[in-house]
């Protein structure tokens, strides 16, 4: 495995990862062998990349979710992969003169749209408000059904920070057959589930612990981490939560608790879960230590993958090649998978390191180090000429 | 009138230091800026039209909050941002 930084990133056959750090964003191009790695960056060197996505549908539009300290968030767009960058003209925003007088800190989480809307992306922003834009993310527009939802503001414990850099809205769900089935997460306050196109919502966390609370079993205030749908079976949800791993089969809309199938000396805490692209029986995970005060790093000091082959029944460890010892964390949107055969499998950590798997998580390498905290990686399949 | 553009804001002037903008109120200033050099008011101003938290705009020596503030063309504004956090 070889990593080389370079000023000018040549596109190989293999995959492109889109790291985006607390200090900048990075991309990193590996050969068809995923073995040979070329890194360029930094961009935007300072300012807080929240997320970073490429456009599946046309494998060029990319985006960059960004703030820089102090100041206001916005989102940035290139069609170079990242060799040129253009600012959206009208960033995502709550509503001037919004009643409950919001404001965007940041934005949180970008989601492409619906193969049948060239254009269309979601961004979930912090606090936890949700934006539309038709045009590529040059312009952006509150989804009022959401914000504006009479229950807004109870679902999202307004104006109360949940979580230690504020309350998000993430894991934006786009059903494969049809635009206007969306699923969001708010940490916290649960998942949400709308099948007209966001003009309304409702609570789906039924089966889901929120023990936090003083009844565990509430309709909402949970705090999911990472929410994914499989493409391949959409009836399907796995979800990372504060309170465990679970799966859901639609309609039946009840989440089953997979994680009590992880070791006990584990446990199924973490923030990442990430989905096979051809099997929907096989997942990903990354567990955290979520005892005591929740250190929020590797239980034990032993970084390792989980992976499930049967929809949770049962976990393998994956952990031959990461450090014996080590206390590092792996955040919600810093886990991602290609579509290789067999798949390959990434990961970033807060230590700043990312680590590759060309074999579904076998076996480990680390393939860039010495970066600023990683707050995201993702793969990409840019159009290649 | 003159306005003094801070470090993180000069992606937004062609790394000018002190550029030009004209209005008889911060708000009309800060509107005008933006229209020469666009999207740089929001990263300051958040959409409830309050002056972020660690953004400081200075009439000559006066810290302002308020957007209303009245301005000459003899003023002199200063945007000044906070780097703290490490």
């Amino acid at each position: 495995m070889t990593t080389t930084f370079v000023d000018t990133l040549d596109i190989d056959e293999g995959p492109v990862l889109l790291a985006g750090t607390r200090k900048g964003a990075w991309v990193l191009a590996g050969d068809a062998s995923r073995t040979s790695w070329k890194v360029s960056g930094p961009m935007f060197l300072g300012h807080v990349v929240q997320h970073m996505m490429l456009d599946p549908r046309d494998g060029k539009t990319l985006l960059l979710a960004m703030r820089t300290g102090h100041l206001g968030p916005t989102v940035f767009r290139s069609t170079d992969l990242g060799r040129s960058w253009k600012e959206a003209t009208r960033p995502p925003a709550f509503a001037t003169g919004d009643p409950l007088e919001r404001s965007l800190n940041a934005v949180f989480w970008l989601t492409p749209g619906h193969s049948s809307e060239p254009g269309v992306w979601y961004a979930g922003g912090s606090p936890q408000g949700l934006f539309r834009t038709e045009d590529s993310g040059d312009t952006w527009e509150p989804v009022s059904g959401w914000n504006d939802h009479e229950l807004w503001a109870t679902w999202a414990e307004w104006p109360v920070e949940n979580t230690p850099d504020g309350s998000m809205l993430h894991s934006v769900i786009v059903d494969p057959r049809d635009p206007a089935h969306l699923y969001l997460g708010l940490s916290a306050g649960g998942v949400f589930e709308s099948t007209d196109a966001g003009n309304d919502w409702h609570p789906l966390n039924a089966g889901c612990l929120a023990t936090f609370f003083p009844d565990p079993e509430p309709e909402f205030g949970h705090d999911p981490h990472c929410v994914r749908l499989h493409p391949l079976q959409p009836d399907r949800l796995y979800q990372q939560n504060h309170c465990g791993i679970y799966r859901m089969e639609r309609p039946e809309g009840r989440w089953l608790r997979i994680g009590d199938n992880m070791p006990r000396e584990v446990g199924d805490i973490g923030f990442p879960i990430e989905l096979h692209p051809r099997d929907p029986d096989t997942a990903w995970v990354f567990p955290m230590d979520g005892t005591d005060v929740w250190p929020r790093t590797s239980p034990d000091g032993k970084p390792a993958a989980y992976v499930t082959r049967d929809a949770g029944d049962t976990w393998t460890r994956l952990g031959a090649g990461l450090p014996e010892r080590a206390w590092f964390t792996v955040k919600r949107q810093a886990m991602t998978v290609d579509a290789g055969d067999p798949v390959g499998v990434y990961f970033g950590t807060t230590s700043g390191e990312i680590w590759a798997s060309p074999n579904e998580g076998a076996s480990w390498t680390r393939i860039a180090e010495h970066l600023p905290e990683i707050y995201t990686v993702e793969y990409a399949d840019p159009a290649r000429a | 009138m003159r306005v003094r553009i801070p470090d993180p804001l000069r992606s937004y002037t062609d790394q000018q230091k002190v550029v030009d903008a004209d209005g008889s109120t911060v708000a009309e200033l800060l509107a005008d800026l933006d229209t020469r050099y666009p999207g740089i008011r929001f990263r300051m101003v958040d959409e409830q039209n309050r002056i972020r938290k660690h953004m400081k705009v200075f009439v000559n020596d006066e810290s302002v909050r308020n957007l209303d503030t009245e301005i000459g063309d003899r003023d002199e504004i200063t945007i000044m941002q906070a780097l703290s956090g490490g």
